[in-house]
């Protein structure tokens, strides 16, 4: 496995590991009050920077386990990144129609900041698995 | 998902007829990582034709030679 498709499942799991954080956190407060009413946005904002500092932290471990591979990044390498992120650009782009449509409809913030964030996730998580199966099924 | 190309290599028989040259001897030739020559290998990922002329080049042998590509559809070389 090439230093940069490990880096691609560090990015995966951390998005995926950390946005079932905020949810099961912001659900978990959800319990007894509506969800408008929920304090999300320091949960995000951290969230957020947590799974920047993870994708940091776990790339820099990559790199660590095997040195002679950091940094090693060829031509397929970069075709595979600019496959996964046009597919990933697909997804941001639908996706952000949702937050459009509820700001036009004056929905209360919390919902369009989530569809948002979600759209984000979701931009993400697909870029890196059209990456890997590119890795692993040809491309 | 099948194979992603059709294009068809020697790449493995030549390296064995270049002193048993190894994958990462390959790659390190024409500054690709071991798993691109892997692909290539496999059939899974079709190199540019840049890459093709440099692999044919650390052979010592024509593009032809490495490389094959089916008259139509179905047909193997």
């Amino acid at each position: 496995m090439s230093f940069e498709e490990k880096g691609t499942w560090v990015y995966l799991v951390v998005n995926v590991v950390t946005y079932a954080a905020y949810l099961s956190i912001i659900l978990g407060r959800a319990e007894n009050i509506p969800l408008t009413e929920v304090s999300y946005v320091s949960t995000m904002l951290w969230t957020i920077g947590i799974a920047i500092a993870l994708s940091i932290v776990g790339h820099i471990a990559v790199a660590i386990a095997k040195p002679g591979e950091a940094d090693k990044r060829d031509v397929r390498d970069k075709d595979i990144n600019r496959f996964g992120e046009y597919f990933g650009g697909i997804v941001l782009a639908v996706g952000m129609l949702v937050p459009f449509g509820l700001a036009m409809a004056e929905v209360d913030h919390v919902w369009i900041a989530n569809a948002i964030y979600l759209a984000f996730v979701l931009s993400a998580l697909t870029g890196s698995v059209v990456k890997i199966v590119a890795y692993r099924r040809g491309f | 998902m099948g194979r992603p190309t059709k294009v068809t290599n020697k790449i493995r028989a030549l390296r064995f007829a270049n002193a048993e040259m190894t994958q990462a001897e390959l790659a390190d030739r024409i500054g690709v990582t071991r798993q691109t020559i892997i692909a290539i290998e496999q059939g899974r990922y079709s190199p540019s034709l840049e890459m093709a002329f440099q692999i044919a080049r650390a052979f010592n042998v024509s593009l032809d030679d490495v490389f094959q590509y089916p008259d139509s559809e179905g047909e193997t070389p």
